[in-house]
C-alpha cells in the first residue's frame, strides 16, 4: 500500500484536508475576478496565487466547479498539432500535465496510452504526414504509420479492405494521454482555495461594468464587486459573457456529444481517433469505453442528447472495433464547443482595458488547461502578453493573421 | 429443484425444463425462468463479486435494476441475470473474481478498505513520478466488470420506425388504465412494457390484506386490453431514451425501434429502495418486491426464515406473501414508531407475526463463509438519526427490505421534468413536464391502487385529447388517502460495510467523508465518490446520497437537488445502436465497366472512383502509361462524380457574380468560364466551371467532395440576397466522361453528327448541346489535363451507354481509360491546383497565384473585402511550381516540409515524376522570397535528409496552351 493511504487506515477520523470551503460572502472588491470555475479559470487562479502572489482573487461559477466542458470532455491530452504555434503551446501543456499530480498534490490519473489518428483516405494520409512532419521538426514524438504497423500496435483494429472506409494508416503520437478531468479541476481548486482564492459556486455573473474603456466591476446574482482586472474562461458561453463587456467574438457555439460504456476489464490501451469516421475512443482506468464523435450539425445553446448522434457514432465505432458489438452503453451527454474560424483558441487582450479573454476552445480546451492557467496568470500579473500565447490574440481575426488548426482538430466539424 | 406450486410461478412453464451452465456446472430451470431465478431455485445465491471489495453479491431487485446480478454470457459481458431468460446451452459465468466465484483471491481487499478511503486514487500513487504507471496498470486490471472478447463477431441488429397517436410506457395498473382510456377515445395506442407480461406490480405485489385485489384488477384490465383493437402491446420491450419531440428509442430482441410517440404517458413506476445497515449487501438480503417477484413470478422460495424491514404498507404485503409461500417470518421491523392499523397489519396480526415498531436494522450477521445471512440485529430508534446501542438479534436466512421509493423518472428527466423530494416522508412529486407528456401512477408519487388507476385514466384521457381525439369528460373516481410512509433512517455503522451504492461499494462514511472534504455540491459529491455512476446509474444510490448531503449542509432535500438522468435508460448494446450500419456508397453509371477493366477503386467523398487500372504491383507504370496515352493519343476518364448545379432565373448571372470571384454577367451563351469560390475570410473553398446555356441558365460544376457545401452556401446566401434564381443540385442526375488527347476529336466525331467539332466552330472553353451515339449530351471543351478534350455530360441513365460507345469508337485509335492518379499527374504537369490538396483551410487566391481568376471590375463577391485586405497586406507564403533536377535524389512526399534555417517556410502539396518531362515536378508552399523562378530551396524528407528543389514557372507543360486549344 502506498504511504499516502496509511494515515487514513491509522486514523479514527477522516484526516483529509477540506479542499473547498463553504461559499463565502462576497467581498466588495477583488484584485482579479475570474469568470468561470472550470479547469482554465481554476488553473489561472492557482497560478496567480501560487506564483504571482496575487491572492485577493474570486472565481465565479454559475454551477459547480468543473461542471462545464471540463467535466464533459473525453480527457485526451496530446500535442500533435499542425501549426508551429499550436505545437509549441500544447507541448508546454503536456510537460506541465506530466508533473501536475505532484504540483497539485492530487493524482489526476495521467496515463500515457499512445494516440492514433486514423486515416482512411489519401487526403487524410497527406494531412497526417503534414502533422507528423511539423511535429517531428519541432521535437514532438509523432510519426506516420501504415497498415502493417497498425496490425502490430492495435491488433484488434479492423484493418479489412472490405470495410466501408478501409484504414490506410495513422498519425501515431506515443505520448498521447488520458487523465481524470474532474481531478484536474479539483486539484487546482483545492490548492487555489488553500492559498486564499475564493471560489464561489452557484454564482452567476449577470453583467460586467466597463468605465472609460476599462473594466471596473462584475455584477452577479449575489451582488456587485469591484475588480482591478477580470478574465473570462467560460467555454460554451464565451460570446454571451464577452457581450456583457461589449466585446464581440467570432465564435459559433455548437454542442458536442459523447458517451461512455459500462465498465469492463481492460482491453483497449490506445486512444483511437478517426477524423473521417468522426470517432474517438479510449478505455478509462475504471474500464469504461469513452467515446465521442463530431459536433452537432448546427449551433445552439443546449446540451440535450440526440439519438442520431449515438446511432451514427456506434456504427462507426463498430466499423473500427467490431468486437465491441455486445458492449452496453451506459450514459450519453453533451458539452458546448466554441468554434473559431481557424480552429485555434483566443487568449489575451480584448480591447477593454484590464479585461482578458480565454475562449474559443472548441474541442481542445481540456488539454490546454495547465498551460492556459500558467500563461493567463502571467499575463494578468505582468500586464504583458506572453510570447507563447501572443499568436492566439483576438485581433488576429481583424488582421487575417490566423492560426490554421483545422487539420489537427480530431473530430469533424 | 424445489418450487412452489401454482398459482405461484406465473411466468414459468413447468412442463418444459431448460438446462444451461453457470460457472461450468449444469443448472436446470423452467422455460420462463431468468438466469437468477433458476440459480436461486438451485440454491445458488452468490451471482457476482462486487466492484471494489469483491464481496459476494446476490439478487437485490430481481428486475434488472441493480448491478449485483451482472454476469457474463459467452461473449456478452455485464448481462443482467435477473432479466435474461434462460435458454438451452447458455454459458453463464460470474464476473469480477480472481480464482473462483466461491474463493475469490481478491476478497481479501475488504481487509484493506481502511486504506481505500473515498477517492483514494486521487490521494496517492503519484509519487515518485514512475509509480503511477505501475499502479495504473494494476488498478485497471482490478477495475472493470465483464470481459470483452476480442473475437466477438459484429452481431446482427436492425432497426424499425414506429408511429403512434398515444404511447404508454409501462404496463402496470396506471399504464393499462391510461392505454384503455386513450383507446376508448379513438386513439391508436402503443403500450410498452419491459417484462414478458403486462401487469407490472399487479403481477407480483399485494395491495390488500386478503391478497385478492391485485389478481382481480390484473385480470380485468388485461382482458379489456386484449379486447381493444386500438391497443398494440409490446412486451419485452425496453424504452431506453426520450429525445426531443417525443422521439423514443425502444429495444426488443435485436431490434432498435425508433418511435414518434405522439402524446406520451410515462407510467414507469418506481424503484423500491434498499435499507442501509452493516452488511446490507449479503446474498439473501433483497428488496421486498424482489422476494415477491421470486415467489409470484417464478415460484422460488427466497429463504426459509425471513425478517421483513419496512417503512410503509408494502413491507406488510411482502411479509404476507412470504407467509403464503410457506416462509416463516421471524418479525416485521417497522421504522415508524406508531404504524397505522389497516387491512395489511390486521392480516399479519392474525397470523401471529410480531411487529417491532420504532426500530431499525443495525447489522446482518453473515454465515461462516460470508455468502449468506444468519441473523439480524435490530435496535430501537432514538430520534430520526440515532439508534439505541442495545439490540435484539433474530435468526433468519433472508431479509426483505421495503425502504421508501424513488421514481423511475429517467424519461421524465430527459424530457425536462423535475422531481421534488419532500423532506423525510419519502414522498415526491414531478413537475415541469412538457406538453404531450403526462406521468401516471407511482412514478408521479401515487401509491394506493385506487389513485394509481385514477391517475392512469386521467393521463390517458389527456393524452388522447392532445393527440386530437375529443374526449367527453367523465367523472373520475374519488381519490383515497395515500398510505402512510416514512423514509428509512440512514445511520452509519462503526464498522462500515453499510452500502449506499452497491455498484461502486460506497459506504455511509465514504459519502460523509467526501462531504467533510468539501465535495458538497450534489454533482461534486457524485463525481468525487462515483456514487450512482455505475451500471445501475444511481437507482438506489442517489436518494440516500441526497439525504446525507442535505443532512450535512442543513438544506432541504429539494434544495440539495437531484442528479440528472441521461440516456440510455437500461442497458443498450453498441450493436443495437449501430444497427446494420448502412454506409452510403455511390457508384457512377460506369462503375462496373471500371471493375471489368481491372480498376483499383478509391473513395472520393461518398463516391468510388478508379484510382488506376491494372495490377497493384505495377501501379506506377500503369499510371504513367495511362497518362502518356492521353498526351500522345486518346484517353477517357469517368467524371460523373463531379458536382453539378443548375442555376436558373433572371438573376443567374448576378448570382454567380456574387458567389464566385470571376465575372459572369457578360459571359456569352455557349461559353464556359472558370469559377473560384472564397469564403467570407477570403479562403479558397471550391472551384469548377460555369457554362452559360442561356441568358438565365448556367450549369455550374463543383468538386466531388465540395459540391454539397457549395450548394448549401448558395442557398444560405440567397436566403439573404433574395435574387430571382433557383439552384438545383443535379450531381447525381448526370454521368460524365472526359475524353482527351490529340486524337479525341476523331473519336467523338464518329458518334456525333449535330455538333460541329472543328476548332473554329467549337473553340476551347466552348459549350454545346448535341448528341453522342444518339444520347443527348452537353459538350464542354475544357482542359484540366492540358490536351484537346471534351467533357460530355449525359443523363446518368445513359452513362454506361456513352462509355461503351466511346470505348468502341476509340478502339481502333487505342483509347484507354485513365484513373484519378493519371489525371492528377497530367494536371500537375499543367500546373492546375486541386482544391484541398494544394490548398488548405487558410489558402487565399493570391497565395495560390490565382489573382487572374479575380475580377476587379465588380462591386462584390463573397470574400472580396478579405481578399483585398490580404492582398494589400502582402503574402506570408506562396504556392509555386518546383522541380528537382538531381535525378538521383530521393523523391520527397506530399506534405514534406520546406525548411530554411531551421524554420518551416512551407510544404510540398503535390509531387510526381513526370513521364512527359522525365523529371520530378511538384507544387509547394514557400516563403514569398523563395517564389521567384530559379530560387533554390530545401525539402526535409523522411529520415531528416534535405533535398534541393528549384522554383520554376508554371505550367511545366505546354506553356502557351497550344495543345488544349488545338
Amino acid at each position: 500500500m502506498p504511504f499516502g493511504l496509511i494515515k487514513y487506515a491509522l486514523s479514527s477520523g477522516h484526516p483529509a484536508k477540506r479542499f473547498l470551503l463553504a461559499r463565502p460572502e462576497l467581498k466588495p472588491s477583488y484584485d482579479v475576478v475570474i469568470i468561470g470555475g472550470g479547469g482554465h479559470g481554476l488553473a489561472t487562479a492557482y497560478h496567480l496565487a501560487r506564483y504571482h502572489g496575487i491572492r485577493n482573487v474570486a472565481v465565479f461559477e454559475k454551477g459547480y466547479i468543473g461542471g462545464g466542458n471540463t467535466g464533459r470532455n473525453t480527457a485526451i491530452i496530446r500535442s500533435n498539432y499542425l501549426t508551429p504555434e499550436g505545437v509549441a503551446f500544447y507541448e508546454e501543456s503536456v510537460s506541465l500535465y506530466r508533473q501536475l499530480s505532484r504540483e497539485l498534490d492530487y493524482n489526476i490519473l495521467y496515463s500515457e496510452r499512445g494516440h492514433f489518428t486514423l486515416a482512411h483516405t489519401d487526403s487524410a494520409m497527406r494531412t497526417s504526414r503534414w502533422r507528423a512532419e511539423v511535429n517531428k521538426h519541432l521535437g514532438v514524438d509523432s510519426e506516420l504509420v501504415y497498415r502493417d504497423d497498425l496490425a502490430r500496435l492495435i491488433p484488434e483494429l479492423n484493418l479489412s479492405e472490405e470495410a466501408a472506409y478501409p484504414i490506410l494508416g495513422a498519425l501515431y503520437h506515443p505520448p498521447g494521454a488520458v487523465a481524470r478531468h474532474d481531478a484536474v479541476a479539483w486539484g487546482y481548486a483545492g490548492r487555489a482555495a488553500e492559498l486564499g482564492v475564493e471560489i464561489h459556486q452557484d454564482t452567476t455573473v449577470t453583467d460586467i461594468e466597463v468605465t472609460d474603456g476599462r473594466v471596473s466591476g462584475v455584477v452577479t446574482d449575489r451582488g456587485r464587486v469591484a475588480c482591478g482586472k477580470a478574465v473570462q474562461a467560460v467555454a460554451g458561453a464565451s460570446s454571451e459573457i464577452a457581450r456583457m463587456a461589449g466585446v464581440k467574438l467570432p465564435i459559433r457555439t455548437i454542442p458536442l456529444q459523447a458517451c461512455v460504456s459500462q465498465p469492463h476489464k481492460p482491453s483497449l490501451d490506445a486512444i483511437i481517433v478517426s477524423g473521417s469516421l468522426h470517432v474517438y475512443i479510449s478505455q478509462s482506468d475504471r474500464g469504461e469505453f469513452v467515446m465521442g464523435g463530431s459536433t452537432d450539425p448546427y449551433p445552439r445553446y443546449q446540451t440535450s442528447s440526440s439519438l442520431d448522434f449515438i446511432e451514427g457514432l456506434m456504427s462507426h465505432v463498430l466499423e473500427l472495433l467490431p468486437h465491441l458489438s455486445e458492449v452496453q452503453v451506459m450514459r450519453q451527454w453533451a458539452g458546448m464547443t466554441d468554434m473559431t474560424p481557424d480552429f485555434a483558441p483566443i487568449m489575451g487582450e480584448t480591447g477593454v482595458e484590464n479585461y482578458y479573454i480565454d475562449a474559443g476552445w472548441g474541442t481542445w480546451g481540456f488539454k490546454a488547461t495547465p498551460v492556459c492557467g500558467k500563461r493567463m496568470a502571467e499575463m494578468l500579473a505582468t500586464g504583458r502578453v506572453p510570447a507563447l500565447i501572443a499568436p492566439f490574440r483576438l485581433s488576429r481575426f481583424e488582421n487575417f493573421d490566423l492560426v490554421g488548426e483545422k487539420g489537427a482538430a480530431s473530430v469533424g466539424h | 429443484m424445489e418450487r412452489l406450486g401454482a398459482p405461484f410461478g406465473s411466468d414459468i412453464d413447468r412442463s418444459e425444463s431448460v438446462s444451461f451452465r453457470f460457472e461450468g456446472a449444469q443448472v436446470s430451470g423452467y422455460r420462463g425462468d431468468t438466469i437468477a431465478s433458476a440459480l436461486l431455485a438451485n440454491g445458488v445465491t452468490t451471482l457476482s463479486r462486487s466492484f471494489k471489495y469483491h464481496r459476494p453479491r446476490g439478487v437485490l431487485s430481481m428486475c434488472g435494476q441493480d448491478s449485483n446480478t451482472l454476469v457474463q454470457i459467452g461473449q456478452q459481458p455485464n448481462r443482467l441475470a435477473d432479466r435474461v431468460a434462460i435458454e438451452a446451452g447458455l454459458d453463464v459465468t460470474a464476473q469480477n473474481y480472481w480464482g473462483s466465484l466461491e474463493n475469490d483471491r481478491l476478497a481479501h481487499l475488504r481487509h484493506f478498505s481502511r486504506f481505500m478511503p473515498v477517492g483514494f486514487y486521487y490521494k496517492a500513487f503519484y509519487k515518485p513520478r514512475w509509480a503511477w504507471p505501475l499502479w495504473a496498470k494494476l488498478i485497471r486490471r482490478i477495475a472493470g466488470l465483464g470481459t470483452v472478447d476480442l473475437n466477438t463477431p459484429h452481431g446482427y441488429y436492425d432497426k424499425q420506425y414506429l408511429f403512434s397517436d398515444v404511447t404508454v410506457i409501462g404496463a402496470g395498473p396506471a399504464g393499462m388504465a391510461a392505454a384503455l382510456r386513450a383507446a376508448q377515445a379513438g386513439a391508436k395506442v402503443l403500450l410498452v412494457d419491459e417484462n414478458a407480461e403486462i401487469g407490472g406490480a399487479l403481477a407480483y405485489a399485494r395491495f390488500d390484506g386478503a391478497g385478492e385485489l391485485a389478481e382481480a384488477t390484473h385480470a380485468e384490465l388485461a382482458a379489456k386490453i386484449a379486447a381493444e383493437d386500438r391497443i398494440r402491446v409490446m412486451t419485452d420491450t425496453m424504452c431506453t431514451g426520450w429525445y426531443a419531440d417525443n422521439w423514443l428509442s425502444l429495444v426488443k430482441g435485436n431490434r432498435l425501434y425508433k418511435l414518434r410517440a405522439g402524446a406520451l404517458v410515462v407510467a414507469t413506476g418506481c424503484y423500491e429502495q434498499p435499507l442501509i445497515f452493516h452488511n446490507n449487501d449479503l446474498p439473501g438480503i433483497m428488496l421486498g418486491s424482489a422476494a415477491q417477484r421470486l415467489i409470484r413470478l417464478y415460484g422460488v422460495k427466497p429463504g426459509n426464515r425471513a425478517v421483513v424491514a419496512t417503512a410503509n404498507r408494502d413491507g406488510y404485503g411482502a411479509a404476507l406473501d412470504l407467509l403464503d409461500a410457506g416462509i416463516e417470518v421471524a418479525c416485521v421491523v417497522d421504522v415508524r414508531a406508531d404504524p397505522p392499523e389497516d387491512d395489511m397489519s390486521a392480516a399479519l396480526m392474525r397470523r401471529h407475526v410480531p411487529i417491532v415498531a420504532g426500530a431499525t436494522l443495525r447489522e446482518a450477521v453473515p454465515t461462516s463463509g460470508g455468502g449468506g445471512v444468519r441473523a439480524v440485529k435490530i435496535a430501537r430508534l432514538e430520534g430520526a438519526e440515532k439508534a439505541a446501542r442495545r439490540y435484539d438479534s433474530f435468526a433468519c436466512d433472508m431479509i426483505a427490505m421495503a425502504g421508501c421509493y424513488a421514481p423511475a423518472a429517467a424519461l421524465l428527466h430527459q424530457a425536462g421534468g423535475r422531481v421534488s423530494l419532500a423532506d423525510d416522508s419519502g414522498a415526491f412529486s414531478v413537475h415541469d413536464l412538457p406538453a404531450q407528456l403526462a406521468a401516471a401512477g407511482s412514478v408521479a408519487g401515487t401509491n394506493m391502487l385506487e389513485n394509481v388507476l385514477g391517475d392512469g385514466v386521467a393521463a390517458g384521457r389527456r393524452a388522447a385529447d392532445e393527440a386530437g381525439f375529443s374526449v367527453a369528460a367523465t367523472s373520475e373516481p374519488p381519490r383515497v388517502a395515500e398510505a402512510d410512509a416514512s423514509a428509512w433512517p440512514i445511520i452509519g455503522h462503526s464498522r462500515g460495510k453499510d452500502f449506499v451504492d452497491f455498484d461502486e461499494d460506497l459506504q455511509v462514511h465514504d459519502i460523509e467523508n467526501a462531504l467533510a472534504e468539501g465535495y458538497r455540491h450534489i454533482q461534486l459529491l457524485k463525481r468525487f465518490t462515483t456514487n450512482g455512476m455505475g451500471p445501475s446509474q444511481g437507482r438506489h444510490a442517489t436518494l440516500p446520497a441526497i439525504r446525507l448531503a442535505a443532512r450535512r449542509t442543513g438544506a432541504r432535500l429539494d434544495e440539495t437537488g437531484s442528479t440528472t438522468s441521461r440516456p440510455p435508460i437500461g442497458p443498450l448494446t453498441m450493436g443495437h445502436l449501430a444497427g446494420r450500419s448502412f454506409e452510403p456508397v455511390r457508384y457512377t453509371a460506369m462503375h462496373f465497366r471500371h471493375l471489368e477493366r481491372g480498376a483499383r477503386m478509391m473513395p472520393a467523398g461518398a463516391w468510388m472512383r478508379p484510382e488506376y487500372y491494372g495490377e497493384a504491383r505495377a501501379r506506377e507504370e500503369n499510371i504513367a502509361a495511362e497518362a502518356m496515352n492521353v498526351r500522345d493519343n486518346v484517353g477517357i476518364i469517368d467524371v460523373s462524380t463531379l458536382g453539378g448545379l443548375e442555376v436558373r432565373g433572371p438573376d443567374a448571372g448576378e448570382f454567380l457574380n456574387r458567389m464566385y470571384t470571376f465575372a459572369y454577367l457578360k459571359q456569352p451563351v455557349g461559353r464556359a468560364r472558370y469559377v473560384l469560390m472564397t469564403d467570407a475570410a477570403g479562403v479558397i473553398v471550391d472551384d469548377g466551371v460555369a457554362c452559360r446555356l442561356h441568358d438565365d441558365h448556367f450549369y455550374v460544376t463543383a468538386t466531388t467532395s465540395g459540391v454539397d457545401g457549395v450548394y448549401r452556401t448558395m442557398l444560405w446566401y440567397n436566403a439573404q440576397w433574395r435574387l430571382k434564381v433557383d439552384v438545383t443540385h443535379v450531381s447525381a442526375s448526370y454521368a460524365g466522361a472526359n475524353i482527351a488527347g490529340p486524337n479525341c476529336r476523331e473519336v467523338v466525331q464518329k458518334l456525333c453528327d449535330d455538333v460541329d467539332l472543328s476548332p473554329e466552330a467549337f473553340p476551347y472553353m466552348g459549350v454545346r448541346r448535341g448528341h453522342v451515339a444518339g444520347i443527348p449530351a452537353l459538350f464542354l471543351r475544357v482542359g484540366f489535363v492540358g490536351e484537346l478534350g471534351y467533357e460530355l455530360h449525359v443523363p446518368a441513365s445513359q452513362g454506361e451507354a456513352l462509355w461503351d460507345a466511346l470505348m468502341e469508337a476509340g478502339a481502333d485509335a487505342g483509347i484507354r481509360p485513365f484513373g484519378v492518379e493519371a489525371q492528377r499527374l497530367l494536371r500537375l504537369e499543367k500546373g492546375h491546383i486541386i482544391i484541398s490538396q494544394d490548398t488548405d483551410g487558410l489558402t487565399t487566391p493570391h497565395e495560390a497565384d490565382m489573382a487572374w481568376a479575380i475580377s476587379r471590375k465588380k462591386p462584390y463577391y463573397v470574400g472580396m473585402r478579405s481578399v483585398s485586405i490580404q492582398e494589400a497586406g502582402g503574402l506570408t507564403r506562396k504556392l509555386v511550381g518546383f522541380e528537382i533536377s538531381d535525378s538521383d535524389a530521393p523523391r520527397p512526399k506530399e506534405c514534406h516540409l520546406v525548411i530554411r534555417g531551421g524554420a518551416i517556410t512551407g510544404r510540398v502539396t503535390s509531387i510526381t515524376r513526370s513521364p512527359t518531362l522525365g523529371k520530378v515536378i511538384g507544387l509547394a508552399y514557400v516563403a514569398p522570397d523563395q517564389a521567384e523562378p530559379g530560387t533554390e530551396f530545401e525539402i526535409k524528407i523522411d529520415g531528416g535528409a534535405m533535398v534541393r528543389a528549384k522554383t520554376v514557372k508554371l505550367p511545366f507543360y505546354d506553356a502557351d496552351g497550344a495543345r488544349q486549344e488545338m
